[in-house]
C-alpha cells in the first residue's frame, strides 16, 4: 500500500466525522476500536518500512495550488516513523485508560481529529501542509483542556492557544520568506522541504530565519522562557490531554529542530550552538529545581517534562549522529514515560480527586501494583540504565561532549536533579505509615488501566534493554541528515562542528 | 455656433454599459411591478432581484478584458470585471436573508429591493471607471441608497446608524471632490490615465509635489472614511450595530471592495510615478488600523460591535497590500475580500438567525456574548458552524480566509516589507483572542438563561446561504488554485 500515509492521516478524520453518527453509549468503544486499527496501520508502515533507505519513503505528492507551490507532500524516513508510531499508540492508550464519563463523544471526536492533525505534521513535507496540521492540532486540545479541564482550565486553554499560535505565525513569516528566496534562486514557486534543502543560503539570511523559525518552535517545546503555558495547560488539563500534550504535541517543537532547522540552516545552527546550548542547560537545572519545589504530583511531572526536553534540545544540536538519535530516541522515550507518568497521576486523581502530595502517604502497602508501575516509570524518567529513558539521555550526553565538556555536565545534572525530585516525590507519596485515613482503602488498579500501563512498561523494559529495532532506522536516517548538512555547510566551522561518520555501534 | 457633433453608435461601445443598465432596469421593474399590483409577498421580489443578478453576473461574465465606452469614462479592465463578480456574488448571497421566519420591517417595501439593486449598479460604476466624476457619481448613487437601506430597519439605532453613516459618507464625498479638483487643477484632466501622463512629466517640480501631498491627503482621508481606517473608523462600529445583521454583513464586504477598486486605480497611479511618502502614509495607517481595532475588538462585550471591528481590521490588513502595489499584492485584495466574504457573510447571517425583535438578552444590545453562552448543548450545529467561522477568521489554517491572509502576507515579503508580514502576523495572533472569546462561550460555558436564540429565525433559505458559507470555507483549499490563476490572469492583464 503505497498511499498508507494518506490512510493514517484521513482515517481518523473520517472515523471522527463518522463519530457524530455513533450513540454516546457506545462513543469509547468505537474510540478504541477506531485507535487500535490506526495504531495496526501504524505498525504495519512500520513493517513496511525499508530501514536500511535512509530517504524519504511512502512518498505522495498531490498539487493544490501549484501556481504557489503548495503540494499535498507527505513522505516518512527513520526520525518520523517512530513518532508517528508513537502518537497511534499514546493515543490508543490514552483513551483506554480514560476515566471521563462527561460528553464522552466529544472527546473520543476530538481526539480521533487529534491524532490526524499530529500524524499529519509528522510526516508533512511540505511547509504549508505541515504548518496546517500544526495549527489545526491547537483547535481540538483547546477544546480538550477547556471543557473537561480544572478550574482555571479557561484561562489555561487560551494561553496555551495564543502562545503556540502567535509563535507560529512568525514561524509562518519565515516560511513564506522561505519560499520566496526557492523563489528567486529557481523561478517557481515551491513549499516543499526536499526542494528547500538544495538551496544554500547567506549565513546571515539562514540567521534571521532560524530565529523566525524558532519562534514557533521554541514555544511550543516549550524552551524557557516561553514555558509558562506549559504548566497551566498541564495543571488544568484532562489526564487524556495531559497525556497527548507531554507524549506527542511537544516533539513537534523538537521535530521541527531537526526536519526544519538543521538541514536547512546548517551554518546557522552552528552558530547558535552556544545560544541553544545556555537556554537548554537553564531549562533543564532551572526547571528541575522547579519540580522539586512543587506540591502537586502534575506539577513535578509538568515542570521534569521540560526538564528533559531540555535535554533533547541539547542532543538535536550536538551536531553529530549520537546527539541527534539520541535526541530523537528520547523524544520517544520521553513520550512514552511521561505520557505514563501523567496516566499515573490520573489514576490517583480519579480516586481521591486531589493531586496534593501531602494528601498522601504510604501508597505503597494500600496499592502495591500501582506502586510498582510507578517506581519503574519514575526510574525511566530519571534514567536509569537499562530502561527507556537512559539509552537516549547517555546518547545525548555523548553526543554533545564534543561540543561542550562544561555544558555535558551541567546536563548531566539532570539525571542526579531527576533523581532528587522524582524520589522525594516517590518518598513522600508512597513511603511510610498511611498518614491520611481517607488512603486506608483505595483499590488498586483495575483492569481499564492495567490494560493502558502494562503495554507501556513492557516497551520501557524492552527498549531500555535492547534499543536496536528502533535505534538503527533512526540512525540511518539521521546519518544521512549529517552528512548532508556536513556537504551543505558553507562556513569552516560550522564544518568542523558538524561531525561524520561515526557510527552508534563505534561510539560504543 | 457650434457644429452638431457626430457620434457613431459603435464607438460608444454600450456593451461596457450594460451590467450596470441591468441592475437599474430590474430596480424599475421592481418599482412597476409594485405600482401594478399591492401587497406581493416579499419572497416574490426576492427571487426577482436574485433573477436581475443573475443575468447581471451573465453580462459581466461577457465581458471582453480592457475595453473603454461612452467616451472613454468607462474602462472594462480585469479589475473591474473581477470586483464586480465578486460584488454581485455577495449581493446573490446578501438578498436571501430577507427571507427569515420572523417579520422585519424593511422587507415589506419592495422599494428596499429597488434601492439595493441600484446600489448594486452605483458600485459597478465606481469600479468600471478611472474617470473621477464618474467614479464620484457611483459612490454617491451607491451610499445614498445605502443609507435608506439601513434607516429602513426601523428601529432607534437604525436611524441614528443610517443619519451617521450619512454625515460621515458626506464629510468623505466632500474630501473626495477636493481632492479630485486638486488633481484636475494640476493636470487639467479627470482621467486618470492621462493625468498619469501629466504628472509624470511635472514630477520634478517642488509646488506640483506639494499639491499632490495636499491632494493626495485629501483622497486619503475619504477613502479612510469609505473603508474605515484608523482614525476616521469611528461611525463603523455604531452603524454596524445599528444596521440589520445581514446589512452589516454586507457593508463590511461589498463597499470596501469598491473603494479598494478605486483605491488601487488611484494609489497606484501615485506609486507607480515613484512618489515614495504615498506609500509611507498608506503603510501607516493600514498598520494602524490593523492594529488599534484589534486592541478595541478585543473589549467589545457584543459579538455584533466585535465583528465590525474584527471587519475594520481585516480591512486594514488589504489596505498594507494596497501600498505594496505589486501584482500579486493586487491579486491578494481579491482574492482576501474573496475569501472573506463567504466567511464573513456567514458569522453575520448566523446572528441574524438568532437575532429577536427586542433585546431579550441585554438592554443595550442586541447580541452580547452571553446570549452565546453554552450554544453547544442548546444547538449543537449551530455552534459548530459558528465556531468554524470564528476559526476562519481568526485565520486558521485550511480554512478560506487563511489563504488569503498568507497570499498577503507573502506579496508582503517578497517585496521586502517583511516587518510588515510579522506585523500582520502579530495581529491575527490578537485577532485570535476575541474569536476564541466566542469560541469559548459557545463551547466551554454552561448555557446561562433559558434558550430563547435556538433557531429563532431560522428558515430554509438561510439555513442555504449559511450551507453554503461552510462548504466555501471548508473546502477553499480545493479552488485556491483556479481562483488565484484567474484573479492573477484578470489582475495583470491589466496592467496592475
Amino acid at each position: 500500500m503505497d498511499n498508507i500515509l494518506s490512510v493514517l492521516i484521513f482515517f481518523p478524520a473520517i472515523a471522527g466525522l463518522l463519530g457524530f453518527v455513533v450513540d454516546k453509549s457506545s462513543a469509547r468503544v468505537y474510540g478504541i476500536s477506531v485507535a487500535t486499527v490506526e495504531l495496526l496501520l501504524a505498525i504495519w508502515l512500520w513493517m513496511s518500512f525499508d530501514g536500511t533507505n535512509a530517504g524519504m519513503q511512502f512518498i505522495e505528492l498531490i498539487p493544490l495550488v501549484p501556481d504557489f507551490g503548495i503540494n499535498y507532500y507527505v513522505g516518512v524516513d527513520g526520525i518520523s516513523l517512530f513518532i508517528v508510531v508513537m502518537a497511534a499508540l499514546m493515543t490508543l492508550l490514552g483513551m483506554i485508560g480514560m476515566s471521563i464519563e462527561k460528553d464522552i463523544k466529544n472527546m473520543i471526536i476530538s481526539l480521533l481529529f487529534l491524532e490526524m492533525t499530529m500524524i499529519g505534521v509528522f510526516v508533512a513535507l511540505d511547509a504549508i501542509v505541515f504548518y496546517l496540521f500544526w495549527e489545526l492540532s491547537l483547535v481540538p486540545m483547546l477544546y480538550i483542556i477547556g471543557a473537561w479541564g480544572g478550574p482555571l482550565r479557561i484561562y489555561a486553554s487560551i494561553k496555551f492557544f495564543l502562545y503556540t499560535f502567535t509563535g507560529s505565525l512568525i514561524m509562518l513569516v519565515g516560511l513564506l520568506f522561505m519560499a520566496y528566496l526557492y523563489q528567486s534562486v529557481s523561478g517557481v514557486w515551491s513549499f516543499s522541504i526536499t526542494d528547500w534543502y538544495a538551496l544554500v543560503l547567506p549565513v546571515d539570511y539562514q540567521i534571521w530565519l532560524f530565529l523566525a523559525l524558532f519562534a514557533g518552535f521554541a514555544i511550543k517545546v516549550p524552551m524557557f522562557p516561553f514555558h509558562t503555558w506549559l504548566p497551566y495547560a498541564h495543571g488544568q488539563a484532562p489526564t487524556i490531554g495531559s497525556v497527548i500534550l507531554a507524549a506527542v504535541l511537544l516533539k513537534m517543537g523538537t521535530y521541527g529542530f531537526v526536519r526544519f532547522s538543521l538541514p536547512l540552516f546548517p551554518d546557522a545552527s552552528v552558530i547558535m550552538i552556544p545560544f541553544i546550548t545556555v537556554i537548554a542547560v537553564i531549562m533543564i537545572i532551572y526547571t528541575a529545581m522547579i519540580a522539586y519545589a512543587q506540591e502537586d504530583i502534575k506539577q513535578v511531572i509538568a515542570y521534569s517534562s521540560v526538564s528533559h526536553m531540555g535535554v533533547i534540545v541539547l542532543g538535536t544540536f550536538a551536531m553529530n549522529a549520537e546527539g541527534i538519535s539520541g535526541s530523537i530516541f528520547l523524544m520517544l522515550s520521553h513520550g512514552i514515560v511521561s505520557g505514563a507518568l501523567f496516566m499515573l497521576v490520573g489514576v490517583i486523581y480519579d480516586r481521591r480527586g486531589t493531586k496534593m502530595m501531602s494528601e498522601f502517604g504510604g501508597l505503597a502497602s494500600v496499592m502495591p501494583k500501582y506502586a510498582l508501575i510507578f517506581g519503574i516509570m519514575l526510574m525511566a524518567s530519571v534514567g536509569l540504565p537499562l530502561t527507556i529513558g537512559f539509552v537516549g539521555e547517555f546518547l545525548v550526553l555523548l553526543g554533545f561532549y564534543s561540543i561542550s565538556p562544561i555544558a555535558t555536565i551541567l546536563a548531566g545534572t539532570t539525571i542526579i536533579l531527576g533523581a532528587v525530585y522524582m524520589l522525594r516525590l516517590y518518598k513522600r507519596t508512597f513511603f511510610g505509615p498511611i498518614t491520611n485515613e481517607k488512603n486506608e482503602n483505595l483499590p488498586d488498579l483495575n483492569g481499564r488501566e492495567l490494560t493502558a500501563l502494562v503495554p507501556l512498561v513492557a516497551i520501557v523494559i524492552w527498549l531500555g534493554v535492547y534499543p536496536k529495532p528502533v535505534l538503527e532506522p533512526i540512525d540511518t536516517s539521521v546519518k544521512a541528515l549529517i552528512s548532508f548538512m556536513h556537504e551543505k555547510a558553507q562556513t569552516a566551522e560550522a564544518k568542523e562542528t558538524i561531525i561524520l561518520s561515526k557510527t552508534i555501534k563505534e561510539a560504543k | 455656433m457650434l457644429e452638431p457633433i457626430n457620434v457613431s453608435l459603435a464607438s460608444l461601445n454600450l456593451v461596457t454599459l450594460s451590467p450596470m443598465l441591468i441592475a437599474i432596469a430590474g430596480g424599475l421593474i421592481i418599482l412597476i411591478i409594485d405600482l401594478l399590483k399591492d401587497g406581493l409577498h416579499k419572497s416574490l421580489y426576492v427571487m426577482m432581484t436574485i433573477l436581475i443578478l443573475f443575468i447581471d453576473f451573465g453580462s459581466v461574465m461577457g465581458l471582453n478584458v480592457n475595453e473603454r465606452g461612452f467616451f472613454d469614462v468607462m474602462l472594462i479592465d480585469g479589475l473591474s470585471i473581477v470586483s464586480q463578480l465578486l460584488i454581485l456574488i455577495a449581493s446573490m448571497l446578501f438578498i436571501p436573508l430577507a427571507l427569515t421566519s420572523k417579520r422585519f420591517h424593511e422587507y415589506s417595501y419592495p422599494e428596499f429591493f429597488a434601492l439595493f439593486l441600484f446600489m448594486i449598479a452605483g458600485f459597478q460604476f465606481m469600479v468600471s471607471s478611472d474617470n473621477l466624476i464618474l467614479i464620484f457619481v457611483g459612490i454617491e448613487t451607491s451610499s445614498l441608497s445605502l443609507y435608506t437601506l439601513i434607516a429602513l430597519h426601523n428601529r432607534d439605532n437604525a436611524i441614528e446608524a443610517s443619519i451617521k453613516y450619512f454625515t460621515m459618507g458626506a464629510l468623505a464625498a466632500s474630501f473626495f471632490v477636493m481632492g479630485s479638483a486638486i488633481i484636475y487643477a494640476l493636470t487639467g484632466s479627470v482621467e486618470l490615465y492621462q493625468v498619469a501622463d501629466v504628472l509624470q512629466g511635472r514630477i520634478d517640480e517642488p509646488a506640483v509635489m506639494g499639491a499632490i501631498l495636499v491632494g493626495s491627503i485629501f483622497l486619503l482621508v475619504a477613502f479612510g472614511f469609505k473603508l474605515s481606517l484608523f482614525p476616521f473608523h469611528t461611525w463603523a462600529p455604531d452603524v454596524y450595530e445599528g444596521a440589520s445583521a445581514p446589512l452589516a454583513g454586507y457593508m463590511s464586504i461589498v463597499p470596501k471592495i469598491a473603494v479598494f477598486v478605486v483605491a488601487m486605480r488611484i494609489f497606484g497611479m501615485y506609486i507607480d510615478l515613484g512618489i515614495e511618502w504615498v506609500r509611507i502614509l498608506i503603510l501607516v495607517l493600514a498598520v494602524l488600523t490593523m492594529t488599534l481595532a484589534n486592541m478595541m475588538a478585543l473589549v467589545q462585550q457584543d459579538v455584533k460591535r466585535m465583528l465590525a471591528y474584527s471587519s475594520i481590521s481585516h480591512a486594514g490588513f488589504v489596505m498594507a497590500a494596497i501600498a505594496l502595489d505589486t501584482t500579486k499584492a493586487n491579486t491578494g485584495v481579491f482574492l482576501y475580500y474573496g475569501l472573506f466574504m463567504f466567511t464573513n457573510l456567514g458569522a453575520f447571517t448566523m446572528l441574524w438567525i438568532s437575532r429577536h425583535k427586542n433585546n431579550v438578552h441585554h438592554d443595550r444590545f442586541d447580541h452580547p456574548y452571553e446570549k452565546f453562552a453554552g450554544l453547544v448543548q442548546v444547538m449543537p450545529m449551530g455552534a459548530a458552524v459558528m465556531g468554524l467561522f470564528m476559526l476562519s477568521l481568526a485565520g486558521i489554517p485550511p480554512f478560506s480566509v487563511f489563504w488569503g491572509k498568507i497570499y498577503i502576507m507573502s506579496a508582503a515579503v517578497d517585496s521586502g516589507y517583511i516587518w510588515l508580514a510579522i506585523i500582520m502576523g502579530l495581529n491575527s495572533a490578537i485577532a485570535a483572542y476575541y474569536y476564541l472569546k466566542l469560541i469559548v462561550y459557545m463551547f466551554l460555558m454552561a448555557p446561562s438563561n433559558d434558550n430563547k436564540t435556538v433557531y429563532y429565525n431560522i428558515t430554509k433559505p438561510l439555513m442555504t446561504i449559511i450551507g453554503i458559507a461552510v462548504v466555501a470555507t471548508v473546502s477553499s483549499v480545493f479552488f485556491m488554485q483556479p481562483l488565484i490563476s484567474y484573479i492573477f490572469y484578470m489582475v495583470s492583464a491589466s496592467g496592475y
